[in-house]
């Protein structure tokens, strides 16, 4: 079945958590749904629903079932979805994140280009000039699932995964592009890097950006990477 | 106040105490002492507060110099304590002195132990927990198991006036053979023969058991016709058991994030206490409960939680 299910299914996990899933596909459609329920919630939490965490297309809700109960959680959710119209929903965010594409931090770049018979400067324009939508946050801390890659820049991840990524690496894995917030194992062809801090878990908001937020890479020079970085730094 | 140097760290010792909530939705797991009962019981063996950070160990434990007097306490798995080569009960808060060294040797029944010490273990708050996520390298002590040479401070000397015991009778014991109560789904109704062939085998905990989670070995448990082989990813809840393409069950713990498997059943939140002392080679086997039990079995476990808490 294709795009938004008429009506939610609710699934449960255990003695408190609900999946409400909305779709059965990666679709941008069902996953605005999934941030507009997920914003909707979170505008009026309701007592005892202790975190609503948003996915590709379902909404998983955690709550405590001594504060309330099964059937009221459903009961919000129906009501929720009720009332989405009059609620003023805030449109997301659109985050610029810099990027310094290519050379020794976009070792990968030249394969991508060469794959699909583009230039180097083909895939950088390519690259920066869609704007994408954050599916969902997980794999590490931090890491944003984006949607909307151009197919010209679909690319199959690297046989082997690299033992370490730097964070701030920015990559393509088939029609999925992201960034790595922290140093880590990762098998994406990497084509650029970010001088951004992406995950500060000592600040008071330790994220730039939240799930059904967007996302839009600028292209930026070595210059001005290092001048970001020292910035970052001072 | 500096209480402990760490002489020798122990197979795997961590700073965890409650739990980080509110994050997941950034990637980021809760985290947390594994088997939360044995975590409480030590924390209001000593007179702390519910959600202080303690030390989780793991087989076997530190051996560390007393930097400062303070009241210890050690529970969860059957393991010995020792004061300078002489023993001190578990379950049972009892009195270090500066200069003491305080060991903790080799589980003789269960895995994961719990050290607390009277004010807590202090490190900082990180995302509002002080826990340990070493795969994200953040929260505990410098964000990794503890070493050789660390030095831990606690947040203040306070501990409870008067040396207590935990009651006997409310000791959980560790079995080798346990069974855990789960609930089908989230995607029970990805399995047909699969749901009874889950709920009516016996499991091997396998070598590959950790805070992420613990892989089991024993029949491989197949989808149903038609299904995809794998799901689009999702965050996990810990207690959710994945069913891999290899069709051999993990329980998904604390510090896993997502996953793209589908889930035939979820654990009760109490028995997870079980899973945390269960070491490779233990038996489970899984019991289905309903919903209704499901929630009735939750809410005993949090009086008897809060029963614990009021208990001295």
């Amino acid at each position: 079945m294709e795009g938004l299910f008429p009506k939610p299914i609710i699934r449960l996990i255990g003695d408190r958590g609900v999946l409400v899933e909305y779709g059965n596909t990666i679709s941008q459609e069902i996953n605005r749904k999934v941030r507009t329920v997920a914003v909707a919630l979170n505008l009026e939490m309701p007592e005892g629903i202790v975190e609503v965490i948003p996915t590709y297309r379902s909404l998983l809700i955690i709550y405590d079932p001594l504060i309330i109960s099964l059937k009221h959680v459903e009961k919000e959710l129906e009501s929720i979805e009720d009332r989405l119209d009059g609620l003023d929903i805030p449109l997301p965010r659109t985050v610029e994140i810099p990027v310094l594409y290519g050379g020794e931090y976009g070792p990968d770049i030249e394969f991508v280009a060469h794959t699909h018979n583009l230039t180097v400067d083909d895939v950088v324009r390519i690259h920066s000039g869609a704007i994408y939508q954050i599916y969902m946050i997980g794999f590490t801390p931090g890491f944003p699932f984006l949607g909307g890659l151009p197919e010209e820049l679909h690319t199959p991840r690297v046989e082997t995964p690299r033992a370490l990524v730097p964070a701030g690496s920015v990559g393509i894995a088939n029609n999925q592009t992201g960034m790595y917030p922290i140093d880590s194992p990762g098998g994406w062809r990497l084509i650029g890097r970010t001088p951004l801090k992406l995950f500060d878990p000592v600040k008071e908001d330790p994220f730039l950006y939240s799930a059904g937020d967007m996302i839009r890479f600028v292209p930026i020079s070595a210059d001005e990477y290092n001048r970001i970085l020292s910035e970052r730094n001072a | 106040m500096e209480v402990f140097a760490i002489l020798e760290p122990g197979a795997f010792t961590t700073v965890q105490d409650g739990g980080r909530y509110g994050y997941q939705q950034f990637g980021i797991p809760v985290s947390g002492a594994l088997d939360m009962f044995s975590y409480l019981a030590a924390n209001v063996l000593v007179g702390n507060g519910d959600n202080a950070a303690v030390l989780e160990i793991t087989f076997t434990g530190p051996k560390m110099e007393v930097l400062s007097d303070a009241i210890v306490a050690v529970t969860g798995a059957d393991i010995p304590v020792l004061v300078n080569d002489g023993p001190r009960p578990a379950w049972t808060s009892f009195e270090v002195r500066r200069g003491d060294v305080l060991s903790v040797r080799a589980a003789r029944r269960g895995v994961r132990a719990y050290l607390a010490v009277g004010g807590g273990i202090s490190v900082p708050v990180i995302m509002g927990s002080r826990s340990t996520y070493t795969a994200g390298k953040i929260g505990g002590y410098s964000g990794r198991a503890l070493a050789k040479g660390d030095r831990l401070h606690s947040e203040s000397v306070n501990g409870r006036s008067r040396l207590v015991a935990f009651p006997e009778e409310l000791k959980p014991s560790l079995p080798d053979e346990i069974t855990l109560r789960a609930l089908p789904g989230p995607q029970d109704d990805y399995f047909e023969s699969g749901l009874d062939a889950f709920f009516n085998s016996e499991f091997t905990v396998s070598s590959k058991a950790d805070r992420m989670g613990y892989r089991l070995e024993g029949p491989s448990i197949e989808l149903k016709e038609g299904v995809p082989r794998s799901i689009i990813s999702e965050p996990s809840l810990s207690g959710a058991v994945q069913i891999p393409a290899d069709g051999h069950p993990i329980i998904l713990l604390v510090e896993q994030t997502a996953g793209g498997y589908a889930k035939i059943a979820t654990v009760v939140t109490p028995d997870l206490n079980l899973v945390a002392q269960a070491k490779p080679g233990n038996r489970i086997r899984f019991k289905r409960v309903d919903v209704a039990e499901i929630h009735r079995l939750y809410a005993d476990y949090r009086s008897l939680l809060e029963h614990i808490k009021r208990m001295f």
